[in-house]
């Protein structure tokens, strides 16, 4: 038989028995529904804490220092043997930016210094902020806006050190927004050479370089422009981290005295301008080992936290495999619906099964026919199915976000359907209804013609 | 040894030693029992036999939905008892035409639909099927019932339906169980008329069962008494 006769005939079949056919395939699409919606759900978290996780900044971000401290002889022989001691200057800016996967270099300028807000001084780490902090997580419950410009004489505060500077009532109501800060900060001047030679003397000994340089206070007032709660990538600095932020160009053109400064004094020339460390982007968190290796090649040192996401997309891939059981299941269910129902039609079309093989229908005809019913009964099943599942993900994902919005927390989206998983999910819904067909099929075929023509 | 048996020049069928035993439990039923029988294409033969006689048995041998137990059946030079599952249905499409006694049409279709059937397992083509169908319904007189389902038609209609069913591939040999068993005797007088019309015209080979003497004596041209699936009696019509 041809197939577009196979279809139809099947169709009329099912038409006929409709009430029965309904409720088969609605057996599957629940099924279906079942595990798309544990599926998405399963992809959904994944994404959100993939995503979370690369906006956190932690895991794609390398720190570059100089390698000050030459040689370790007592650690064991490095992967990754260094390269001689190298300037952590603008070109090795460059050279790292150059570097493959590497999205962006930036210089780290950090400080400890006074901040006086109502002629109240007040003690604290500031760090400058590249633009594209913007795009960080750190920025997504951002009080009030980013910097307006790479110069902007603007500051974002850490919100535990807005606390500290107004009254709690004061600050919800956005008090501290618009405000002014001075800024007071060691600026690093360049030394006049003197021609006393007992202040060329060095700890460093003979041969050791004899520059240094000057210090000079200076006042620059910051408008506060945002509040944030933490500090972006925050958690690789430790307990360095800083509780005010300024933009980088702005922190760059200050030439503020940082901690290694008068480290790095003892052994280069302040002529040759050098970074205290650098900051460095990576393409994804799976690179970052790669890159760290290039770097230190260079003769730096690195640090980055370890690649979390490996062991997060492990982890997923454990919870899908056990969500995507627990939704078969249900699918196992309906496809004993199906085999029933197929079976139950044997039973009832025996006699037409009969005629059809009296008329000439051979056994592949018979089995064909059964298959496309099922087929087609997981076909719209699958569809409906897939439908039922986004349903039910959009109800869980409004449910939890009425629950974060009372908790005071931004809304998330838990649940995602890729298309891949509703291709997936028909093209499964039909080979289970296939395989379940299989039983059926071959039993209506090799029924006895003589004998289903004799039933009533 | 035997030699293989062929088909003899003008023989539609020919059966040898044919048997057809079922087993019930202990007992063994012999339905057909070394039954030998030849059959001239063209002819028109009835079956006759009480209930239970093997007469059916017989029918569904020839008709290649049953095989035999022992024996050879050989129609238009194909031996049935040696083709294979779809090379029986490949039979049942192309060389043989079924009638039944409860019609059989397929209650969820309209009669073209039903006539049509047989030629969507042989794979015609929707336009030819609709104009072969319609032209075998025109020949049974029922051009005027072609979007009435089974149960909108008569008894008569049903049977001139299911006739021109099994006449729709054209085959050589119409096999009829008990066409007139369901009907009342003028309306089986008709449908006999019809088939030996079809006999005549067609020069179709018709095998019929029947247990109604009175009717087979006017319309076949040779009658064959089956009696505990033996053939006890075997002639030509006076």
């Amino acid at each position: 038989m041809k197939a577009p006769d196979l279809l139809e005939l099947a169709a009329r079949n099912l038409r006929e028995a409709l009430f029965r056919s309904a409720l088969t395939t609605l057996g599957i699409s629940v099924g279906v529904a079942s595990l798309v919606a544990m599926l998405s759900l399963g992809i959904g978290l994944q994404r959100l804490a993939s995503r979370r996780l690369a906006r956190s900044g932690l895991f794609d971000t390398v720190v570059v220092y100089a390698n000050r401290m030459g040689p370790r002889p007592f650690r064991s022989a490095p992967a990754t043997p260094p390269a001689a001691t190298s300037k952590l200057d603008e070109e090795a800016r460059k050279a790292i930016a150059g570097l493959p996967n590497v999205l962006e270099v930036y210089p780290e300028i950090r400080f400890a210094t006074e901040l006086r807000y109502n002629d109240h001084p007040h003690y604290t780490t500031i760090a400058s902020l590249p633009p594209s902090a913007r795009d960080s997580e750190a920025m997504e419950g951002l009080q009030g806006r980013f910097f307006s410009g790479p110069q902007a004489a603007e500051a974002i505060l850490q919100i535990e050190f807005a606390r500290e500077l107004v009254a709690p009532a004061e600050l919800s109501a956005g008090g501290l927004i618009g405000q002014e800060v001075v800024l007071q900060y060691a600026e690093q001047g360049t030394l006049a050479e003197k021609a006393d030679s007992s202040h060329r003397a060095s700890p460093a000994g003979e041969g050791a370089s004899p520059w240094g340089f000057s210090v000079v206070r200076q006042e620059k007032k910051l408008r506060i422009v945002g509040i944030v709660e933490a500090e972006p990538g925050g958690a690789l600095r430790g307990p360095g981290r800083a509780r005010v932020f300024i933009p980088l160009e702005l922190a760059q053109s200050l030439r503020p005295v940082q901690s290694l400064n008068m480290l790095d004094t003892l052994r280069a020339s302040p002529a040759d301008s050098t970074y205290q460390a650098l900051v460095v982007r990576v393409a994804s968190p799976a690179r970052v080992s790669t890159t760290e290796d290039a770097i230190k090649r260079k003769g730096f040192n690195t640090f980055s936290l370890l690649d979390a996401t490996q062991n997060l997309r492990r982890f997923f891939a454990v919870l899908d495999l056990f969500l995507g059981m627990f939704g078969s299941l249900a699918l196992a269910v309906a496809s004993l619906g199906i085999i029933n129902t197929l079976v139950m039609a044997i039973l009832e079309r025996r006699r037409e099964i009969g005629i059809m093989k009296a008329l000439g229908a051979s056994d592949a005809d018979i089995k064909g026919l059964f298959f496309v019913e099922a087929s087609a009964m997981g076909f719209v099943g699958g569809l409906a199915g897939v439908g039922l599942g986004w349903g039910i993900g959009r109800v869980i994902n409004f449910g939890t976000n009425i629950y974060l919005r009372r908790q005071e927390l931004p809304p998330e989206t838990i649940w995602w359907v890729p298309l891949w998983l509703v291709a997936g999910a028909i093209a499964f819904a039909i080979l289970v209804s296939f395989l379940s067909g299989l039983y059926p099929a071959a039993r209506a075929a090799k029924l006895d013609p003589v004998r289903a023509l004799r039933y009533e | 040894m035997s030699t293989p048996l062929t088909q003899n020049d003008g023989l539609a069928i020919r059966a040898e030693g044919l048997c057809r035993y079922y087993s019930m439990g202990p007992a063994t039923i012999r339905a057909v029992d070394d039954v030998s029988l030849e059959v001239r294409a063209g002819e028109f033969l009835a079956l006759l036999g009480s209930s239970g006689s093997g007469k059916s048995t017989l029918l569904n041998l020839l008709a290649g939905l049953d095989r035999p137990t022992a024996g050879t059946i050989i129609v238009h030079n194909r031996d049935l008892s040696r083709l294979s599952r779809p090379e029986l249905a490949q039979h049942r499409r192309q060389t043989v035409g079924m009638v039944f006694q409860a019609f059989n049409l397929l209650p969820n279709m309209t009669l073209e639909e039903n006539v049509e059937l047989p030629l969507r397992f042989a794979e015609v083509d929707r336009a030819s099927r609709r104009a072969r169908a319609r032209e075998v319904l025109g020949r049974v007189g029922l051009m005027d019932r072609l979007e009435h389902r089974p149960g909108e038609l008569s008894g008569g209609e049903q049977q001139r339906g299911a006739l021109a069913r099994a006449l729709v591939n054209r085959p050589a040999i119409l096999l009829a169980d008990e066409p007139t068993g369901n009907l009342d005797s003028q309306t089986g007088e008709e449908i006999l008329r019809l088939m030996a019309e079809i006999n005549r015209s067609s020069a179709t080979t018709v095998v019929m069962v029947t247990h109604e003497r009175v009717l087979a004596e006017r319309f076949a041209h040779r009658l064959v008494t089956i009696s505990d699936g033996k053939l006890v009696q075997d002639g030509m019509k006076k």
